[in-house]
C-alpha cells in the first residue's frame, strides 16, 4: 500500500504544480481553486466523519470561523507583499482548533447521533453570531479585507498554491494517521468505541484529537477563501450548504480512504460549479443538489473507492484461499446451538 | 424585573409550540433511531400551506390544521418508505441525518420555487391584538397557539397510550426487536409514525404562521432549536421533549428580554453543553441496558 | 491464596428491576472460578459493572487490593483486568494481527509509532503461534468464521498480560472441536498464572474446567463451591428448575 501510495501522491502533486503554468483560462483557475478548496476540507473532514465515525454537521461554522479571524485580524489594513494572510494561517488553525476542543470533549462523550446535533447546532449558533454581533462582523452589511495586491494576469496563483500546499497537508496527515497507531485506534473506535474503550485504546484521545485536527484544516481553508473573496456575509461564510457539499464529497468517493474525498470534491466541485453556472444559482440548484445527494445515498452508500477496494479484496482473497487450502484449521461458522443443561423458562 | 416577567411570559406561551414540533421529531428517533432534519422543513412546508389555504379561500389557519396534519401524514408516509426505508441497516443512523438534510433541502427548493424567497405571514384579523394583563402584554395568537399545543399534544399522548397503534410504537421505542418478536410490524410503525412526526409539525407549523414572519429558508432558524430540545430532554422522550421546549423557550426569551436579542440563541446551545456535560443522555433520556 | 477480585454487596436497578441485588463473593487469585445462573440472574450486568462498563448502584468492587469501583473501563484493563463479550466483538475492518496489536493497551506516547511496529509484531506472534492464528494473521477478522473470532477476542485480550480474565459464555455458538480448543487455552493460560471467572452455560463444560462454581439467582449470590457441589445443592436445583 505504501509505496503505490506515494507513487500516486507524488504524481498528484506534480500535476497540481505544474498546471498553472500551462497558460490556462482564470475561470478555470478559479474552479480549480474552488476544487482545492473542497478537497482540503473533505479530507479534513473524513478524518473525524470518516476514519472516527462522528459525522459532523459543524465544520461550515469553523469554515466561518476561519474566513472572520481573518477579515478581523486584516480588516481595514495595508498590505505589502499580499502573502502576510497566508503566513498567519497556522494561527487561525490552531485558533479554531481551541474553540473546538472543548465541544468535541463534551459532544463526543455521547452517541455519533448526539454528536452530530450538537455540530449542527453550533453552526447555527456561529451563523446567528455573526449576525448579530454587528460591533465585530458587520452583521449582514458583511466585512471587507484588503485587496490581494498581485497582477491581475496571475491573479489566482498564490491562492492555489497555498492551497495545494493545505490539501498536500492535509493528505500527509491523513497518511500519517493510517500508518500509524491513531489510524488503529481510530478504525477501532468506528467499528465499535465501547469494545475499543475495554480494550484500553485512548478513545476520547483519539476522537477529539481527529476533531480538531480537523476543524482546524477546515478553517484555515476558510481564512484563504476570505482573503479570496475579499468581502464575506454571514450567509455565504456559515453556509449549511458547505457541511453538506464536504460530507457529500467524502461520501461519495469513500468515507476513511485516503484518496476518496478528493476524488468526491473534483467530480463534485466541477459538476456544482457547472450546475450553477446553467441553472445561474437559481432555486432549481437547490434541488437539483438535494437530488443527487438522496440518489448517492441510496444507490453508493458506501462510496466510490470502497467498492472498488472490496471487489480486489475479494479477487485477492479468493487466490490467497486456494494457495493455504490445507494450512489453516476449517472451522465451522458458528450456528452451533450451545449445549444447554441448566435453563429456565425462555429467553429473559 | 418586568423584562424578566414579560420574557418568562412569552417563552413559556412559544415553548408549547416547540413542545409540539420537538415531540413529533423525538417521536420519529424513538421509533426509527432517525434524526428527523427535516422537521424543521416541513414545519415550514405547512405554515406555507397554511398560508396558501388562508390567501386562496379564507380558512384560518387554526380551522387548516385538520388539513394541513393529513397532507403532511401523507408526506411523512412517502418521505419514510422513499428515502429511508430502503438504506442498509448497519449505517442506517448515520446515512438517515443526510438522508433528511437532502430532504430539508428538497422541501426548501420546492417551496422557494412555488412561492419565491420573499417573507410571508398571515394576517388574521386578531394577528396583532393583545391583552394586557396586569401591565404584561399578552398578544392574542400565542395564547390560542399556547392552547392548541397543549390540546394537540394531550391527543397524541391518548393516541400513545390508548390504541392500538400507540402500544406498538410505544413497544418499538422501548424495544425494537421484542416489539418484533410480539408481532409489532415494524416498517408499518415505522411509516406511520414518521407520519405522525410529520402531522405534529403540520399543526406547530400552521400555528408557526401566525406567529412569524416566513420564507423558505426559515427552516434552518428551526432546526437548531428543535435539535437542542430533542438532545436536552433525552432523544425519544416525548415528556422530556415538552419539558425541554419550555426551557429552551423560556429561557432564550429571558436572554432576548433582558441582556440582549443578539445572545439568546447562544443560550440554548450553552445550555445543551451544560446538560450534556452532566447528563450525557439528556434529562429524561434512558442509558440502554441493552447498549452493550 | 488471597482474592484478586472482590465483590462487595454490589447492587444495579433497571427501570424497577434489580438485575443485581446486594450481591457479594470473591475470586481466588489463580483459580478459574465458574459464574453460573438461570438466564436474568445478572450474570452478564455484573460483568458490565466489574469491568466498568456499568454504574452500579451501590456496594463496591475490589481489584488487586485496590477499590475500582466506578473505573473507566480502559483503566482497569490497562491495570491487568480483561473480558471477552457474549458475541464475540473484534473489529472486523482489522486484520487478525491487528486486532491482536489494537489490544496492547499502550500509553499515548505509542500513539504515534508505527501501526504495526516490530516490537507488536514480536508480541502478537507469539499468541498468533498460540490460538493458531498464524497462517489468518493477514486476513481481515471479518473474514473469519464465528468460532475463530472468539479465539482471536480471547487471544487479544492477553495482549495487555491481564492477572484477571472474564470470559462471557466462551462456548456459545461454537463447534464442539472449538470448546475443547477454547478448554485447552483457558488451562494453558491458568497454569501460567492468569486467574479466570467464566460465565457460561455449558455445565459439563463448567464442571470440567472450573473450581469453584458461583451460583447466582435474582441477581445474588446463592451457592459458592465445588462443582461437584452444584447438582446436589437444594437452593441451586430450586432456582434452576423454579419454584
Amino acid at each position: 500500500m505504501s509505496r503505490g501510495s506515494l507513487v500516486r501522491g507524488g504524481l498528484f502533486v506534480l500535476v497540481l504544480a505544474t498546471l498553472p503554468s500551462f497558460g490556462l483560462q482564470h475561470w478555470f483557475l478559479n474552479l480549480m481553486v474552488f476544487v482545492l478548496m473542497f478537497a482540503t476540507m473533505s479530507s479534513a473532514w473524513n478524518l473525524v466523519g470518516g476514519f472516527a465515525g462522528y459525522p459532523s454537521l459543524g465544520h461550515a461554522a469553523f469554515f466561518g470561523i476561519g474566513a472572520y479571524s481573518m477579515a478581523l485580524i486584516f480588516h481595514g489594513h495595508v498590505l505589502s507583499n499580499g502573502y502576510e494572510p497566508f503566513l498567519l494561517l497556522p494561527l487561525i488553525g490552531l485558533i479554531s482548533a481551541a474553540v473546538g476542543f472543548p465541544i468535541a470533549l463534551i459532544a463526543m462523550r455521547t452517541r455519533a447521533d448526539v454528536f452530530a446535533i450538537v455540530t449542527i447546532t453550533f453552526l447555527f449558533m456561529v451563523q446567528t453570531l455573526a449576525f448579530n454581533l454587528r460591533g465585530w462582523t458587520g452583521g449582514s452589511q458583511g466585512l471587507s479585507l484588503p485587496v490581494a495586491p498581485f497582477p491581475a494576469v496571475s491573479f489566482e496563483e498564490p491562492f492555489y498554491y497555498t492551497l495545494v500546499l493545505l490539501l498536500c497537508f492535509t493528505l500527509l496527515v491523513t497518511f500519517g494517521a493510517l500508518r500509524s497507531k491513531v489510524g488503529l485506534s481510530l478504525v477501532a473506535v468506528r467499528a465499535d468505541e465501547d469494545k475499543a474503550r475495554g480494550i484500553g485504546v485512548r478513545v476520547t484521545g483519539v476522537k477529539v484529537l481527529a476533531f480538531c485536527v480537523s476543524v482546524g484544516i477546515t478553517a484555515m481553508v476558510g481564512g484563504v477563501w476570505a482573503y479570496y473573496e475579499t468581502f464575506i456575509y454571514p450567509q455565504f461564510a456559515i453556509d449549511p450548504l458547505i457541511t453538506i457539499a464536504v460530507v457529500l464529497m467524502t461520501f461519495l468517493g469513500g468515507r476513511a480512504t485516503l484518496w476518496g474525498p478528493v476524488l468526491g470534491a473534483f467530480v463534485l466541485e466541477a459538476g456544482q460549479q457547472t450546475l450553477a453556472y446553467r441553472l445561474g444559482g437559481s432555486q432549481f440548484y437547490l434541488i437539483a443538489y438535494a437530488l443527487v445527494f438522496l440518489v448517492i445515498m441510496l444507490l453508493l452508500p458506501r462510496g466510490v473507492l470502497p467498492t472498488l477496494g472490496d471487489r480486489l479484496r475479494q479477487r485477492r482473497r479468493a487466490r490467497s484461499v486456494d494457495s493455504t487450502s490445507g494450512g489453516v484449521t476449517p472451522m465451522a461458522a458458528g450456528a452451533a446451538e450451545p449445549p444447554v443443561a441448566l435453563r429456565r423458562g425462555a429467553s429473559a | 424585573m418586568h423584562a424578566l416577567v414579560q420574557g418568562v411570559i412569552l417563552g413559556v406561551l412559544t415553548g408549547g409550540v416547540y413542545a409540539l414540533m420537538a415531540s413529533g421529531q423525538t417521536l420519529i428517533f424513538g421509533i426509527m433511531k432517525v434524526v428527523n432534519l427535516a422537521q424543521g422543513a416541513m414545519v415550514v412546508m405547512s405554515a406555507y400551506l397554511s398560508y396558501q389555504l388562508f390567501v386562496s379561500f379564507g380558512v384560518d389557519p387554526f380551522l387548516a390544521i385538520p388539513v394541513t396534519t393529513v397532507v403532511m401524514f401523507g408526506v411523512g408516509v412517502g418521505v419514510q418508505l422513499v428515502f429511508l426505508r430502503p438504506l442498509r441497516r448497519d449505517d442506517k443512523s448515520e446515512l438517515s441525518l443526510l438522508v433528511t438534510f437532502a430532504v430539508a433541502l428538497l422541501i426548501e427548493g420546492l417551496l422557494s420555487i412555488t412561492f419565491k424567497t420573499t417573507y410571508r405571514s398571515i394576517n388574521t384579523s386578531y394577528a396583532n391584538s393583545s391583552w394586557t394583563v396586569g401591565g404584561y402584554q399578552i398578544t392574542v395568537v400565542r395564547v390560542y397557539a399556547f392552547a392548541l399545543s397543549l390540546v394537540s399534544l394531550g391527543l397524541l399522548f391518548l393516541l400513545l397510550n390508548r390504541t392500538r397503534f400507540g402500544r406498538a410504537v410505544r413497544a418499538t421505542v422501548q424495544n425494537p426487536d421484542s416489539a418484533r418478536l410480539l408481532g409489532v410490524e415494524s416498517e408499518k410503525v415505522a411509516a406511520l409514525g414518521f407520519g405522525l412526526g410529520a402531522a405534529t409539525a403540520a399543526a406547530a407549523g400552521s400555528v408557526y404562521g401566525l406567529l412569524y414572519p416566513f420564507y423558505s429558508g426559515s427552516h434552518y432558524d428551526l432546526i437548531s432549536r428543535l435539535l437542542s430540545i430533542v438532545v436536552l430532554g433525552g432523544l425519544g422522550s416525548v415528556g422530556g421533549a415538552v419539558v425541554a421546549a419550555v426551557i429552551v423557550s423560556t429561557s432564550s426569551a429571558v436572554v432576548a428580554s433582558t441582556v440582549s436579542p443578539a445572545w439568546s440563541e447562544m443560550t440554548f446551545f450553552v445550555i445543551l453543553l451544560l446538560v450534556l456535560l452532566v447528563r450525557p443522555q439528556g434529562l429524561f433520556g434512558k442509558v440502554g441496558r441493552g447498549a452493550l | 491464596m488471597s482474592d484478586l477480585l472482590s465483590i462487595d454487596s454490589v447492587s444495579k436497578t433497571f427501570g424497577g428491576v434489580h438485575a443485581v441485588a446486594g450481591c457479594s463473593f470473591a475470586v481466588a487469585e489463580g483459580t478459574i472460578t465458574a459464574l453460573i445462573g438461570p438466564n436474568g440472574s445478572g450474570k452478564t450486568t455484573l460483568f458490565n459493572i466489574i469491568t466498568g462498563y456499568l454504574k452500579a448502584d451501590a456496594g463496591h468492587v475490589t481489584f488487586a487490593g485496590r477499590d475500582v469501583t466506578g473505573d473507566d473501563p480502559g483503566r482497569l484493563y490497562r491495570s491487568g483486568l480483561s473480558r471477552t463479550f457474549q458475541q464475540a466483538r473484534v473489529f472486523p475492518q482489522l486484520s487478525v494481527l491487528e486486532n491482536l496489536v489494537v489490544a496492547a493497551g499502550r500509553g499515548w506516547s505509542q500513539l504515534f509509532t508505527k501501526r504495526v511496529g516490530g516490537d507488536d509484531r514480536r508480541r502478537a506472534s507469539e499468541l498468533l503461534e498460540e490460538f493458531r492464528l498464524a497462517p489468518v494473521a493477514d486476513l481481515l477478522a471479518a473474514d473469519l468464521s464465528y468460532g475463530q473470532r472468539k479465539l482471536l477476542e480471547f487471544a487479544a485480550v492477553l495482549m495487555s498480560s491481564p492477572t484477571l480474565v472474564l470470559l462471557d459464555e466462551p462456548t456459545a455458538g461454537v463447534n464442539p472441536v472449538m470448546i475443547e480448543t477454547m478448554e485447552r487455552h483457558i488451562r494453558q493460560r491458568n497454569q501460567a498464572g492468569i486467574t479466570f471467572l467464566i460465565v457460561e452455560h455449558d455445565m459439563t463444560f463448567v464442571m470440567r474446567l472450573c473450581d469453584p462454581v458461583i451460583v447466582l439467582d435474582a441477581g445474588r449470590q446463592i451457592f459458592s463451591g465445588q462443582p461437584a457441589q452444584v447438582q446436589s445443592n437444594a437452593l441451586v436445583l430450586d432456582a434452576y428448575l423454579g419454584a
